[in-house]
């Protein structure tokens, strides 16, 4: 288990995106970070995951028990990144094969996984003959195969349509329990299905209101009466960046 | 595939015949098909002696010219100096015609087929190198981050993603180099040679034979097609995920 503090300064030009910002991932929790398209969420994923060069962004990420985050994180992003040229199982066990040390327990635990995400027996197809669901699932089996205490998701769902969406988030939410995740969405429904801790994030250089706390446990049924209440807190800090700034 | 084949053939040689009758062009001017399928039948020993050798040729230049290729591409894409200093060489270089290169070949290499060789590599080497070195560089930013976070090495990055990405555009350059290589080859037979199908043409061309030299041009043009679309069948084998594709939308 592993929680992370994130203290982040960037600007492109003139244009300061975020000034000593800061947020904190709790350990075995999934926090969200909401925002409209352009809002700067995407960056700081990309910050977290170290793949900004230094001279744009000043900042750290440091994990609790004060090891270098690099090598401990895995990614999910909207496109499902699977490489065509390797089959199904090669493209979930792809993080060993770069790495020059798959095994054959590395196999035996993506077939596993590949059941976990419910699609047994397609470990030698090839990506292009999966529906766009069944190849997010892959997605998803390759991130988890990384095994990495800290999992970053960059709109892993907004490509699909809506009820292979909301499967696809129940079973995300449930396989990712327990992991420290930074789901990052522009969709305050999928938010509130996941997440443990909402964030909403807005304005320039962006901020983060007062987090929402949705009642109950992830993967949350959006029918459920008492979601009503988050959504509208949600909707309210979207639309109204000002109370934004004066909580921050 | 192959009756289209036929049919695009037969009425080839039916526009030719027509030709022949429309302008009463004399045979050592146009010969009519049938003399030059009669030639093809009374030389056929020599004509494929010929071939042979500008086959020969052209396939080595092929293999050399991609296979320095290949390596100039990746030395371009690896290493800085060779990517600031050897690139706009390289691209300059194109301004220089093969052409007007080949008796320097034939000074230095000797009429034998080594010049010629060197004629097909030199031809196919730049469309090779570009393709190659587009097709690495371009490789999709998604890819790159997700090998980064997960720790490869350039080795396995290129192994398992930059050069797979790259396949589809240096198979593009392969079936350029495919209808370009013949080229390099004659020509090199033209400048001075005894032996090869560019040698056959301008000899019996010298003794007014036109109709071996439509055969032997009818030969050469046969391996040209038959290669070029033998390395195309090769290059969509290989890139089996995106024919699929190409399957599905056509």
């Amino acid at each position: 288990m592993t929680s992370v503090a994130l203290k982040l300064s960037l600007s492109y030009g003139n244009e300061c995106i975020f000034e000593d910002f800061s947020l904190e991932l709790e350990s075995g929790k999934m926090v969200c970070l909401l925002g409209k398209s352009g809002s700067g969420k995407s960056t700081l994923l990309h910050f977290i995951a170290g793949l900004l060069p230094s001279n744009v962004a000043r900042g750290s990420v440091v994990a609790d028990d004060e090891i270098p985050l690099g090598g401990r994180i895995a990614w999910m992003a909207q496109q499902d990144l699977l490489l065509p040229w390797l089959k199904i199982i090669d493209n979930i066990n792809l993080g060993s094969l770069l790495r020059g040390n798959r095994s054959k327990q590395d196999r035996d635990q993506a077939r596993q996984l590949l059941k976990d995400v419910e699609l047994e027996g397609v470990e030698n197809r090839y990506p292009h003959e999966l529906s766009g669901g069944m190849r997010q699932r892959v997605a998803l089996a390759r991130t988890l195969a990384e095994k990495r205490p800290v999992n970053l998701l960059d709109e892993p769902f907004s490509g699909l349509d809506a009820s292979t969406r909301y499967q696809l988030q129940g079973l995300a939410s449930r396989l990712l329990a327990d992991r420290t995740t930074l789901l990052v969405t522009h969709d305050p429904l999928e938010a509130l299905r996941m997440a443990d801790q909402i964030f909403v994030l807005d304005g320039r250089p962006a901020q983060v209101a007062s987090p929402v706390t949705p009642p109950g446990d992830p993967p949350r049924q959006l029918a459920d009466s008492r979601m009503g209440e988050s959504y509208t807190q949600l909707m309210h800090q979207l639309n109204h960046p000002e109370v934004n700034q004066h909580v921050a | 595939m192959l009756r289209r084949f036929a049919v695009i053939i037969a009425v080839l040689i039916m526009l030719w015949q027509l030709v022949v009758w429309l302008t009463q062009a004399p045979a050592f001017i146009l010969p009519p098909p049938y003399d030059v399928g009669l030639a093809l039948v009374r030389h056929f020993d020599e004509i494929m002696f010929h071939a042979g050798v500008t086959v020969v040729e052209i396939v080595l230049g092929l293999l050399l010219g991609c296979a320095i290729g290949a390596m100039s591409a990746w030395a371009i894409l690896r290493f800085r100096p060779v990517r600031s200093w050897f690139l706009p060489v390289l691209v300059a270089s194109q301004a220089l015609p093969v052409f007007a290169i080949a008796p320097v070949l034939m000074l230095w290499l000797g009429f034998g087929m080594g010049s010629k060789i060197a004629m097909a590599t030199l031809i196919i080497y730049f469309p090779v190198t570009a393709a190659l070195y587009d097709g690495l560089r371009n490789t999709d930013s998604g890819w790159i981050n997700l090998a980064r976070i997960m720790g490869a090495s350039n080795h396995t990055a290129l192994k398992y993603i930059r050069l797979p990405a790259a396949l589809p555009s240096l198979g593009s350059g392969l079936r350029i180099a495919a209808a370009i290589a013949p080229i390099g080859a004659v020509v090199g037979e033209w400048v001075g040679s005894s032996t090869g199908l560019g040698y056959l043409m301008l000899h019996a061309n010298a003794r007014t034979q036109v109709d071996l030299m439509f055969a032997a041009l009818l030969v050469l043009a046969a391996f040209a097609v038959f290669l070029y679309f033998g390395i195309d069948y090769l290059v969509k084998r290989t890139i089996f995920w995106q024919s699929e594709t190409n399957l599905e939308t056509t």
